[in-house]
């Protein structure tokens, strides 16, 4: 089991999880993620005539555990889906995950991560 | 059940429509019949003597005035509203229940006071209520005698509204009421997000019982100022139509004295003294309580008319708006090409009120275009002085009540010395003419008078506000500790937050100062 970490662009939070539902993910969170850094501001803040900068930088974090078969066509489909080719497209952080469990039937390992009943 | 209640309502229908049937007046769709000679109270109905008309066109002309005096009022009562949402949004939303309280508290506190000995202070003395029946019993003025002339100082009638009971004085003090409230509750904004509450609720009764009545007398109660020109012959004295001085100048300088002595807020100012910008939480707040300013204000200039049968009122509305929109639009332009590099919302708005504060004084005594150069001139003023407060005397006003109400309401009164068109106010404080401005032939006198005026207010308002303001300082504080400021005053002064339930950034809310 692994789980993928991506930040991405909010603006492309929809493709992402359209492209993510096509590869077979039935479910993942998100997070509104601020983050600090030097990307210049497209739109200069000023009120009242003095200008300031807030240098927040909007994005979406997304969360998704997968089974080891399918980690690579789900870190494909959000390469492709993210991508604008300008700095400032984010990161894609994957990492190994001990045990899964599913709290309705206690059920662990694998099959706690996809519906088998379906 | 149902078919009882479908019964009792047959029945009431049935019963209804009959009493039409039996009536001797046949209905009136279009309203073209009703109101005839039967409706003059006399005697013999349908056949009044000319005493008993009379009688009935005086009463008519009279009620007229009142419904106007009392539907302006409730119009300049509404601009509480406009005043807290203005304030509100422009401030952070850490402290929006304590601006809004603030906005709300000088409601009752003024008017108390006002009731208390403000009312007796300021109209104690002012003769003959004219407009609304001739109610006499303000009568009092204490006066001092000098060079040979009469100085009125303060009125002494009707403390606690002893034996005020006409329907005249009742509906006046409503009106005046409105208009002190207005005054009390600029300082609030200037001085938002840091005043202690304790401080600001005492402030409120001083303003609305002692210091706003008293300058308030000496221009509208018969006192000293308005004796200028029946005294020493300049112009008509210092003439204020609805308060460019006597609300707005006076509510300008507490703010600037009070937000002078509190501070400004923790991270405006940079060690450089460069200031940093602190956005108001929400705009179109502000610009809704714009909005409801500028509708309240179509009451204020016009309902000072105090009569509904002087028909100069129509003037009056016509010059309060084209100088709004005026300011407005000049505020805009100068920010956007001038001053900065976007057309400001948030100056856009002082624009617009920095308008009206201008024509307030003069609304009356103006031709339309003389009102359109206040209100053009007011919108250029309303930013320079915004940026001078700010930059040059560090002087930190979240909403710029200064420049609004106390640049404007300055320029508004001398405007009055230069625009004034001599077609109105003839016998206006007890001078025969209509009032004249320099521009228009009038000689410098009315000018004189005005330039004497403001600087009386600037003066005695200054100085008084500024003896308030400190011993309130060394007595329970003016200003909140930081770490309050810091994690704002909603929880620590008003017990709740205005939004409750809401997450806020609160650290990103203060800038650093670096």
């Amino acid at each position: 089991m692994k789980k993928i970490e991506a930040i991405i662009r909010t603006s492309k939070f929809i493709e992402v999880r359209d492209a993510l539902r096509e590869v077979g993910i039935d479910f993942f969170s998100y997070w509104d993620a601020t983050g600090v850094g030097n990307e210049i501001e497209k739109g200069e803040h000023s009120y009242r005539g003095t200008v300031y900068d807030t240098s927040f930088i909007p994005r979406q974090l997304l969360t998704i555990v997968v089974r080891d078969v399918n980690l690579q066509k789900t870190v494909d489909a959000i390469l492709k889906a993210a991508k604008t080719g300008i700095v400032g497209d984010g990161k894609i952080f994957v990492s190994e995950i001990q045990e899964s469990y599913r709290i309705r039937n206690s059920e662990k390992g694998d099959t706690s991560l996809y519906n088998s009943e379906k | 059940m149902k078919k009882y209640i479908l019964l009792i309502f047959l029945m009431l229908t049935t019963a209804s429509s009959s009493s039409y049937i039996y009536a001797t007046k046949t209905a009136d769709p279009n309203g073209a019949t009703t109101g005839t000679i039967s409706d003059v109270t006399a005697k013999t109905v349908g056949k009044p003597t000319i005493d008993e008309i009379g009688t009935q066109v005086g009463h008519n002309k009279i009620a007229i005035n009142m419904v106007w005096l009392l539907l302006t009022g409730f119009l300049v009562f509404f601009m509480q509203a406009g005043f807290a949402l203005v304030e509100t949004g422009f401030t952070r939303a850490k402290n929006a229940s304590h601006t809004m309280a603030m906005n709300l508290f000088v409601y009752p506190a003024g008017m108390l006071a006002f009731y208390a000995c403000g009312f007796a202070i300021m109209f104690g003395g002012v003769g003959t209520l004219g407009t609304l029946g001739g109610f006499d019993g303000l009568n009092q003025e204490v006066s001092i005698s000098l060079f040979g002339h009469t100085f009125g100082l303060f009125g002494t009638k009707g403390f606690f509204m002893n034996g005020m009971t006409d329907v005249a004085v009742l509906g006046f003090f409503l009106f005046q009421t409105v208009f002190m409230d207005a005054a009390a509750t600029i300082p609030t904004g200037a001085m938002a997000e840091r005043w202690k509450f304790a401080s600001f609720a005492i402030f409120g009764f001083i303003v609305g019982g002692l210091i706003y009545p008293i300058y308030g007398n000496w221009v509208w109660g018969g006192g000293w100022l308005a004796t200028l020109g029946s005294n020493f012959g300049l112009g008509h004295g210092h003439v204020d139509f609805a308060g460019s001085s006597v609300v707005h100048l006076t509510g300008g300088v507490l703010a600037f004295v009070g937000a002078k002595m509190i501070g400004p807020r923790i991270g405006k100012y940079n060690r450089d003294g460069s200031p940093n910008a602190i956005p108001g939480h929400n705009i179109p707040m502000a610009v809704l309580g714009t909005l409801v300013l500028a509708f309240g204000w179509f009451g204020f200039n016009s309902g000072s008319t105090l009569a509904g049968t002087d028909l100069r009122f129509s003037v009056v509305a016509f010059n309060t708006m084209i100088a709004s929109c005026g300011g407005a639009l000049i505020a805009t332009l100068w920010m956007w090409f001038i001053r900065g590099k976007k057309p400001d919302l948030s100056m856009m708005c002082n624009g617009l009120l920095a308008g009206l504060v201008a024509i307030t004084a003069p609304c009356a005594f103006v031709s339309p275009a003389g009102a359109l150069a206040i209100g053009l001139i007011s919108g250029a003023i309303v930013v320079e002085v915004a940026f001078f407060v700010e930059r040059k005397l560090k002087i930190d006003d979240p909403v710029g009540a200064i420049a609004v109400h106390g640049a404007n309401g300055l320029w508004g009164c001398l405007a009055l010395g230069l625009f004034a068109d001599g077609t109105y106010g003839d016998g206006l404080n007890g001078v025969a003419g209509a009032v004249t401005g320099l521009f228009y032939g009038g000689g410098a006198g009315q000018f004189i008078a005005e330039f004497i005026g403001v600087s009386t207010n600037l003066i005695f308002v200054g100085l008084a506000g500024w003896v308030v303001f400190k011993l309130l300082d060394v007595t329970i504080g003016n200003r909140v500790p930081a770490d309050v400021e810091l994690a704002g005053l909603d929880v620590h002064e008003m017990g709740a937050e205005g939004y409750s339930g809401i997450k806020l950034d609160k650290n990103s809310e203060t800038p650093l100062s670096r």
